[in-house]
């Protein structure tokens, strides 16, 4: 190692992986994981929070799961609770708008209102 | 990269109790559920709380899972790291609070904890580099090489007032000082590294070489641009083989890293390392005869000066630290000397790992500042002594130091008040004593520990410690006069002033020190021939009572060499020339409670 540049590089790729194990974060992803929820494909939702969060660093943010909240039919469902604000509830998910969640709530503070509970088109 | 990740502990004492197994069918049963691609099992190093081992921590969530079994394993994949339902029963008791957990640091065992030493241990893998340098790993190294002067370096050390965690106490930065500047024009300096951790109890050394021996290297290599040495040796027991082994990996991945070797971040600073096996030989932990071995001849230590920041290894000037003093350099060097100082008493800067042991709760290791009181180690960290006994001592430092008796609970601890009351920090054995030890006995085990390691060079030493250890051996056996306590402490004196090392020097100080704090204990051996808390065999009868005797029998049958007479619902009766006071006739007469020890 000839360089601080690449002791650097190295740091910042296992950074994200190492922040799993931190405690005290204030932004919290819970993903639904009952049978329920792997069911409608709750896993790959899961995964792709958790890969998002660690390859950008996202230091304050905790994914984790639950078990059933009893919304079965709306499964997977995500909550994201950020201090502060309203516990904003997503359903129907998959990867795709996992990814997609991630990079707009949690990254720049939009949520995605077409794919929370309180969309009535969805909530039929 | 993985969701979640399950640190497993891989310490020793963890290793012992089956963690390997366990890690074993994790891996099986999340390949059988399909999730080892999303969550990774991580051997880490020692957590600390080794009496509940095996021990793993689950990340995200934090939860601790204590004595687990490889039965559990199943439920805990298919329940907590499949569907996120955590295994209620198998968390740490001290987790979990009115229905939901709470983090392990702040549990009674770690709240008052302060890890410097001890940050990485049961966090990261020890065999990866790269979990290393993602916390901080190395960036010390890397700052010192691209923007410091060694003088710089040493500065920092002395500013910090890091003191030797081996014992002694000798101030780190002096140490490195004198080696810089001893010999202008020596050609080549040695950094050497006493990872010999010989004290019965004591396992803080081996717990950082497993769970953090990057840290190790890191310092090492700082100490060598420090002082301008180009190579360093690390002196480690060959009985401690996953330490040997984990040392072994991290060095090489140092070097295919460039971390170590030749032009270190293109500074033009070269340094190497190499281990080299102890073959447990006790006084190969006093410096001159740790260095007279590394060189290949037999340990055995020389008069000094020379100190070794003169002329040490191989006659060159040669630094040798401690495992867990190197541990702090790091830290040091990127939080800065200020910092480091913020931390414990006036003399006694940063923090000091014990090993708790003997009898309390919570035995493992833990790191407390400096000026914590023996109380909130033994009773909040340790969780007080078992069965509702008393405390009574505790013992530090081993066969070199002494006893902190009921009085001196409330000290604060650091270098100079263990000192001052007749003990010494030592390398951070801690083992804790109850109503039910004897303390001539603890005594007498320390000294045969010496008289089995002294070297035999000198004969205050040799010979010595062998004449006080048969007078401990008399005394214990009720063959000791009031004469021979006081030509005791005699000899005490005598091997202290006069022997030629550390070994000899500090070996009458079990003996001093609980003769010092429990005298009356001595005497009542001496005098009364009794021992209180029945431990000397030859002074302890058991007797049964006449009053409580049903004549059941029971005592008899079970006992081995025929000691005890009587027949059936009749009084029995022990023989005492026949009895060898196993005392499994006490068990045998558990219901009626008829035989007593006194």
């Amino acid at each position: 190692m000839k360089t601080l540049a690449e002791l650097q590089a190295i740091k910042e790729k296992m950074v994200g992986q190492m922040n799993v194990r931190e405690g005290d974060k204030s932004v919290r992803v819970v993903v639904g994981m009952a049978t329920c929820g792997i069911a409608a494909g709750a896993r790959p939702v899961l995964q792709t929070f958790s890969e998002v969060v660690q390859k950008n660093n996202l230091s304050d943010v905790a994914v984790t799961q639950t078990g059933c909240i009893g919304l079965c039919q709306f499964e997977p469902i995500v909550e994201i609770t950020k201090p502060g604000e309203e516990k904003v509830t997503y359903i129907n998910m998959d990867a795709d708008k996992a990814r997609e969640v991630a990079e707009q709530h949690l990254m720049r503070g939009i949520i995605i209102a077409e794919y929370t509970v309180n969309n009535s088109t969805l909530v039929k | 990269m993985f969701r979640s990740h399950v640190l497993v502990c891989g310490g020793t004492g963890c290793i012992a109790t089956g963690s390997e197994n366990i890690i074993n069918a994790l891996n099986e049963e999340i390949k059988k559920a399909g999730l080892e691609n999303e969550v990774g099992v991580v051997r880490t190093g020692c957590f600390g709380l080794c009496s509940l081992g095996p021990v793993m921590m689950v990340h995200p969530e934090g939860c601790f899972y204590s004595a687990v079994d490889v039965k559990d394993i199943p439920e805990i994949v298919s329940e907590h790291l499949l569907k996120g339902r955590i295994v209620e029963r198998l968390l740490y008791r001290e987790t979990v609070e009115d229905g939901g957990i709470k983090s392990l640091n702040n549990t009674a065992f770690y709240k008052k904890q302060f890890r410097i030493a001890l940050r990485n241990c049961g966090v990261i893998n020890p065999e990866s580099i790269d979990e290393y340098i993602g916390v901080d790993g190395y960036q010390a190294l890397g700052n010192v090489l691209t923007s410091m002067s060694p003088e710089q370096v040493i500065q920092i050390v002395l500013d910090s007032g890091l003191r030797g965690r081996g014992g002694g106490g000798f101030p780190t930065g002096r140490k490195w000082d004198l080696a810089r500047k001893l010999v202008p024009d020596a050609d080549q300096k040695f950094v050497c590294c006493n990872a010999d951790e010989g004290d019965p109890g004591a396992f803080m050394d081996r717990s950082i070489l497993e769970g953090d021996p990057h840290a190790l290297i890191e310092a090492m290599a700082i100490a060598g641009y420090a002082i301008g040495a180009t190579m360093g040796y690390i002196y480690i027991r060959a009985e401690y083989p996953i330490a040997v082994k984990r040392l072994e990996i991290a060095i090489q991945q140092a070097k295919d890293y460039g971390l170590l070797g030749e032009d270190i971040f293109g500074s033009g600073f070269n340094f190497d390392l190499e281990i080299r096996l102890g073959a447990g030989a006790f006084v190969c932990g006093e410096e001159t005869a740790l260095m007279i071995s590394i060189e290949g001849n037999r340990g055995e230590p020389r008069p000094r000066p020379p100190f070794p920041a003169e002329k040490g290894l191989f006659g060159k000037p040669t630094i040798l630290n401690n495992v867990e003093t190197y541990a702090n350099i790091p830290q040091i060097i990127l939080k800065g000397a200020e910092w480091f100082t913020s931390i414990g008493t006036e003399k006694s800067k940063g923090t000091k790992v014990f090993a708790l042991g003997g009898k309390i709760n919570n035995t493992g290791l833990v790191e407390i500042p400096m000026g914590m009181s023996l109380r909130e180690v033994v009773y909040e960290i340790g969780g007080g002594i078992p069965d509702g006994k008393k405390f009574k001592a505790a013992q530090t430092g081993g066969p070199s130091g002494g006893c902190i008796s009921v009085e001196n609970l409330d000290i604060p601890i650091d270098y100079d008040n263990l000192i001052s009351i007749g003990s010494m920090m030592g390398s951070g054995g801690l083992i804790v004593m109850d109503e039910d030890n004897c303390m001539v006995d603890i005594a007498k085990f320390f000294l045969e520990f010496t008289v089995d390691e002294s070297c035999g060079k000198c004969t205050p030493c040799r010979i010595g410690t062998k004449r006080l250890f048969e007078m401990l051996e008399d005394i214990t056996a009720g063959n000791g006069t009031m004469e021979d306590l006081d030509e005791m402490v005699e000899l005490c004196e005598y091997i202290k002033n006069n022997s030629l090392c550390g070994l000899g020097q500090t070996a009458p100080n079990p003996v001093l020190s609980t003769y010092h704090y429990f005298k009356d204990e001595y005497i009542q051996h001496v005098r009364d021939k009794k021992c209180a808390a029945g431990i000397c065999t030859e002074l302890t009868q058991y007797i049964i009572s006449a009053d409580k005797c049903v004549g059941c029998t029971l005592c008899k049958k079970v006992c081995p060499v025929d000691a005890i007479v009587g027949e059936v619902k009749q009084k029995h009766v022990i023989d005492q020339s026949k009895c060898v006071k196993c005392g499994v006739c006490v068990d045998a007469c558990k219901k009626f409670g008829a035989i007593t020890k006194g």
